[in-house]
C-alpha cells in the first residue's frame, strides 16, 4: 500500500476539520434564537453547514446520525438524505435507508412526522420515501392515538404520500369526519367529546385543552380529572400552573431528566426554590445518578468551570437553558467523579439551586482556581463569551497548556451550550482547548468521548472508525430480530 | 459674562470610579464604570416625562423631546434610602383631555425636602444653547435688526435618539452589567459617546435601558453606519515570561489593570480638555453642575452635567457628544463674543476677512444675524 501524498493528507485533514465542525454544530444547534444571534441567522447558519457537508461527504454525513447529534439535526440529516439521492448506487442508498429508518423510529413521534412533513415541503414523493412512511406508519405503536394527537401531521402525510390506513382511520381523517360513529373506541371519543364534556378526560392531554375551552370547563377542574392522562413531561411542565389553581399534580421530580429538572428547578421563583430546597437537591441528584446508570462515566479528580452571567438567561426560546446546562452538568460530574469540586464565576453561590444569570463572564479567575487544585479533568461550561477581560479564559488555557503542562496532565474540554451562528459552531475559547457543543447535559459522556476529536490529534480515519461502529450499535438496535 | 459660581477646571476625574474591561459588540464599545465604596444617601430614579416645552425662567422656552425626568433623593444625615410600600398612580388622571403640550416648569425644581427632579442631558443642552443667547452687545452696522432685537432666538440645534444609532440597541442589550458596576462610556466607533455614572448600582441596573431613549450626536449616527465592527482589544499574555500558576495569575490581573489606560486613551477629549462649570443646584452635600467643554473645531467637544459631592466624589455624570458643526457653531460665537463682536476685530483674530467670517457665519446657520444685502454678495 502506497503512504499518501501531501495532497491527500491535506485533504484529510481538512476532510477531519470540517466533520468536526459540523458534529459539533450538530450537537448544540437547534435552529432557535440564542443570546447573541437571532433565529433567522441561526437557520441560515446550519443549512449551509449540511448543505456543504452532504455535498461533499455524504457517506459521513449520513453516519453522523448516530453520532449522539441532537433532535433538530437528526430530523434535518434524514430529510436531506431523502430529499437529494438521485445518483446514488444501490448499497449506499440501502445503507442510508437503513440508518434514516432507524432513526425515525428513535425520534419523537413529533419530531418524526415533522420531517416526514419536509417531503411534502419540498416536492419529494418517490417510491423509496412512500415505503419509510409506510413502514413508519406500519411501526407505530397505536395508531389510532396518533390520528387524535398529531392529527394534522397524520393528514398531511396521508395526502402526501398515500399510505394504506388500517380500520376506520380513513374516513376518521376525511371531511366529514363527524357524521358517522366509529367502532374504535379512542376515535368515538373523540367524536362524543366535541359535544359531551364528560368525554373530554378520556383524550390525550394537549387535545382535551382545546375541546375544555370549548365547553368552558374551569382549568382547576380540567387539570384535576385530566391528570390520569397527563405524559411525564406534560406534568413537569404543568406543576406550576397547577399550583397556582390549587391542584396537586402529584410527581415524582426524581425521575424527570436531568436537564428538564434543571430547567424546572431555575424557572421557580427565588422563595419557591429556597423553600424546597432539600427536595430538590435530592432530585437533582437522584436525577443526575439515573442518567449515569445509562450511560456510565467513570471519571477521577474532575473540577468544573461553570458560566453563571448575564448570556446565560439564554433567549426567549430557551430561557435560561445554558444556566440549566452547567447546574445539569455540575450535579452530573459531582455524581460521576471520584473528587470534585466546581468553580462559578463570579461570587461563590451558597446554594446552586438559587442561581440567577446574572454580571459579567469573569472566567479567567474560576478557571485559574481550578488549575490550582490539581485535577485530571477540567471542564469548562461556558458560551465562550469571555468579557472580563476579553479572551481571559483563552490566554490562560494557551499558556497553560504550552509553558505549564505541556505534557497534558490536566485535560482541560470546553463544553459549549451555544451554537454561534457566524462562527458555525460553538465559540472556541483557544486552539489549544477542544470545544465541543452539548444540548442535553444528559450526552455529557458522548461528547467528551467526542472532545478527543475536536482536540486534532486523531486523523480521518479514526474519526471514520469511530462513526462507523456508532452507526453499526444504531442498526444493529433496530435490526429485525434485535430486543425492542 | 462670567459669574461667582461658574468654575473652570482642567478635566473632569472619574474620582472613586475602576474601569472594567469593555464589552464590545459590532461597532459599540462599552467600558464599565465600577464603583468601590457605594454610600447609599443619594438615589436616582426614573420618572415618565412625555414632555416637549421646558419654562426655563427668564421668559425663556426650551423646546425637545423628553422621555423622561430623573428625580434626585438624598438624606441628610447620610442614612440609605429606600423606596417603601408601593406607589399608586390611580387611572382617573389619565381621563381625556383636550389634545395640549406638557409644559415642564424649569429644567431643575426641588419637588419636596429631599428630593429634586431635573431633565436629564436637557439640562446640560439647553446651557449649551443658551451660550450668548443675547445676541450682538453693540449694534455694529452689519447686525440684521432682527439680531440686534431678539438676539439668536430661535436658536435650535439637531440630535439623533439612541435607537437610531446602528448596533446600539444590541450592544445595551448583550452588555453583561457588573455586580457594583455603577456607570458606563459608551464608545462608537470608539469615539467617545456618552458618559453616565449613577451613584448605586441599583440605580444604573435600573436605568442602563435609558441610554436608548436618549439623544446623541449625529457624528455618532454617521460612525455607526460606516463601522459595523470594530477590532477587538484581547487579553495578550507573554507566554516566555511565566513560569507558574501564580505568574499567570498576576499576568492576568496586570491585564485587567491595562484597561485603565485604555479608558483614559479613549476618553482623553472629555477627561484631559478645559471644562467650565455653571452650578445649578445645592442640595445638601450635593452639587448638580453643567459644563461645557473646550470649544476647539480641532478637537471633540463634550457638554454635560454632573453631581459632586462635598469631598470631590463625583456621583453622577451624563455627558453628550457634540457634532463637528454644533461645535463650529458655537466657536464662531465664541469668537465673536470675544471680540465685541466686531466682524473686522474676529476675522482678523481668526486669520479670515470679513467677507470670509461672514461666508463662515452663513454656512453655519446664522445667516439670520446679518444684514440681507451683505450676504447677496457672497
Amino acid at each position: 500500500m502506497s503512504s499518501p501524498t501531501p495532497i491527500q493528507q491535506a485533504a484529510a485533514r481538512v476532510a477531519h476539520e470540517d466533520l468536526v465542525v459540523f458534529l459539533n454544530a450538530c450537537f448544540a444547534c437547534s435552529g432557535q434564537r440564542e443570546f447573541y444571534s437571532d433565529g433567522h441567522q441561526q437557520t441560515v447558519s446550519i443549512a449551509f453547514l449540511h448543505d456543504y457537508i452532504r455535498g461533499n461527504y455524504r457517506r459521513l454525513y449520513a453516519r453522523s446520525l448516530a453520532a449522539g447529534v441532537n433532535h433538530f439535526n437528526q430530523g434535518r440529516i434524514v430529510l436531506e438524505l431523502l430529499s437529494h439521492s438521485r445518483d446514488l448506487d444501490p448499497e449506499t442508498r440501502r445503507e442510508e435507508g437503513q440508518l434514516c429508518r432507524a432513526v425515525l423510529r428513535e425520534l419523537p413521534p413529533q419530531r418524526a412526522y415533522r420531517v416526514l412533513l419536509g417531503l411534502r415541503e419540498r416536492g419529494v414523493n418517490n417510491r423509496r420515501t412512500r415505503a419509510i412512511v409506510r413502514e413508519f406508519l406500519a411501526q407505530r405503536r397505536d395508531l389510532a392515538f396518533d390520528a387524535l394527537k398529531y392529527r394534522s401531521k397524520l393528514h398531511g402525510l396521508v395526502r402526501h404520500a398515500h399510505p394504506p390506513l388500517p380500520g376506520e382511520l380513513g374516513p376518521f381523517l376525511a371531511r366529514s369526519w363527524q357524521a358517522r360513529r366509529y367502532s374504535t373506541p379512542l376515535l368515538e371519543q373523540f367524536r362524543k367529546a366535541h359535544y359531551a364534556a364528560e368525554a373530554v378526560y378520556e383524550l390525550p392531554f394537549t387535545v382535551a385543552e382545546g375541546l375544555a375551552v370549548k365547553h368552558k370547563i374551569p382549568r382547576a377542574l380540567f387539570l384535576q380529572r385530566i391528570a390520569p392522562r397527563l405524559t411525564a413531561h406534560e406534568r413537569l411542565r404543568l406543576q406550576t400552573a397547577a399550583a397556582r389553581a390549587d391542584v396537586d399534580l402529584d410527581f415524582d421530580l426524581e425521575r424527570a431528566p436531568l436537564t428538564r429538572l434543571a430547567l424546572h428547578i431555575l424557572a421557580l421563583p427565588p422563595d419557591d426554590r429556597r423553600a424546597r430546597s432539600e427536595a430538590l437537591h435530592a432530585a437533582l441528584a437522584a436525577s443526575a445518578r439515573r442518567t449515569l446508570q445509562a450511560a456510565p462515566l467513570p471519571l477521577g479528580k474532575v473540577a468544573a468551570v461553570l458560566d453563571r452571567s448575564y448570556s446565560t438567561a439564554g433567549s426567549r426560546d430557551k430561557p435560561r437553558r445554558p444556566l440549566a446546562i452547567a447546574l445539569a452538568v455540575d450535579q452530573l460530574l459531582a455524581a460521576a467523579a471520584r473528587e470534585y469540586m466546581s468553580f462559578w464565576t463570579g461570587p461563590p453561590p451558597a446554594d446552586p439551586l438559587l442561581l440567577e444569570p446574572r454580571g459579567q463572564t469573569d472566567l479567567a479567575t474560576p478557571l485559574l482556581d481550578a488549575l490550582a487544585w490539581q485535577p485530571d479533568l477540567v471542564v469548562i461550561v461556558s458560551d465562550g463569551f469571555d468579557n472580563d477581560p476579553p479572551r481571559g479564559a483563552g490566554e490562560v488555557c494557551r499558556v497553560f497548556r504550552s509553558r505549564l503542562d505541556p505534557a497534558r496532565r490536566t485535560t482541560i474540554v470546553h463544553v459549549n451550550p451555544v451554537f454561534d451562528a457566524p462562527h458555525l459552531g460553538p465559540k472556541p475559547l483557544d486552539r489549544s482547548v477542544p470545544t465541543v457543543g452539548l444540548r442535553d447535559a444528559e450526552d455529557l459522556a458522548t461528547v467528551l468521548a467526542f472532545a478527543r476529536f475536536a482536540d486534532g490529534g486523531t486523523s480521518l480515519a479514526e474519526l471514520e472508525d469511530y462513526l462507523a461502529a456508532r452507526a453499526n450499535a444504531l442498526l444493529s438496535r433496530h435490526a429485525p430480530g434485535a430486543a425492542p | 459674562m462670567t459669574r461667582a459660581r461658574d468654575t473652570t477646571t482642567p478635566g473632569i476625574a472619574l474620582a472613586g470610579l475602576r474601569p472594567a474591561p469593555a464589552q464590545q459588540w459590532g461597532g459599540v464599545r462599552m467600558i464599565p464604570l465600577i464603583r468601590e465604596h457605594v454610600r447609599h444617601d443619594l438615589r436616582i430614579t426614573r420618572r415618565k416625562l412625555d414632555a416637549h416645552v421646558v419654562t426655563v425662567g427668564d421668559g425663556t422656552a426650551y423646546c425637545s423631546f423628553m422621555p423622561h425626568a430623573f428625580v434626585l433623593d438624598w438624606s441628610d444625615d447620610g442614612h440609605p434610602l429606600a423606596a417603601t410600600g408601593g406607589q399608586l398612580h390611580g387611572p382617573g388622571s389619565q381621563t381625556a383631555k383636550p389634545r395640549q403640550t406638557a409644559l415642564v416648569h424649569r429644567m431643575a425644581k426641588r419637588e419636596d425636602r429631599n428630593a429634586l427632579r431635573f431633565v436629564p442631558l436637557h439640562l446640560a443642552m439647553e446651557g449649551f444653547l443658551a451660550l450668548h443667547f443675547g445676541g450682538p452687545d453693540v449694534a455694529w452696522t452689519e447686525y440684521s435688526r432682527e439680531a440686534m432685537s431678539r438676539g439668536l432666538s430661535p436658536r435650535r440645534e439637531r440630535s439623533v435618539a439612541g435607537m437610531w444609532i446602528d448596533g446600539l440597541a444590541e450592544a445595551l442589550r448583550v452588555f453583561e452589567i457588573h455586580d457594583t458596576q455603577v456607570g458606563v462610556l459608551i464608545l462608537v466607533a470608539d469615539a467617545l459617546a456618552s458618559a453616565f455614572v449613577l451613584p448605586r448600582p441599583e440605580d444604573y441596573r435600573e436605568l442602563h435601558r435609558s441610554l436608548l431613549s436618549d439623544f446623541y450626536g449625529e457624528l455618532l449616527y454617521q460612525y455607526g453606519l460606516l463601522h459595523p465592527e470594530l477590532a477587538r482589544i484581547d487579553l495578550e499574555l507573554d507566554a516566555t515570561q511565566i513560569r507558574d500558576l501564580a505568574e499567570l495569575r498576576a499576568a492576568v490581573a496586570t491585564g485587567r489593570r491595562e484597561w485603565h489606560e485604555h479608558t483614559l486613551l479613549f476618553s482623553h477629549g472629555l477627561l484631559a480638555r478645559t471644562t467650565h462649570w455653571q452650578s445649578v443646584y445645592r442640595a445638601g452635600p450635593f452639587h448638580l453642575r453643567r459644563f461645557i467643554g473646550e470649544l476647539n473645531p480641532e478637537h471633540e467637544g463634550h457638554i454635560g452635567e454632573a453631581i459632586h459631592r462635598d469631598d470631590g466624589s463625583l456621583e453622577y455624570l451624563k455627558t453628550y457628544r457634540l457634532s463637528a458643526a454644533q461645535v463650529r457653531r458655537a466657536y464662531l460665537l465664541q469668537q465673536l463674543a470675544n471680540h465685541d463682536w466686531h466682524l473686522g476685530a474676529c476675522a482678523e483674530a481668526l486669520g479670515d476677512t470679513v467677507k470670509g467670517l461672514m461666508l463662515r457665519l452663513k454656512n453655519a446657520g446664522f445667516a439670520y444675524l446679518l444684514k440681507p444685502h451683505l450676504l447677496r454678495g457672497l
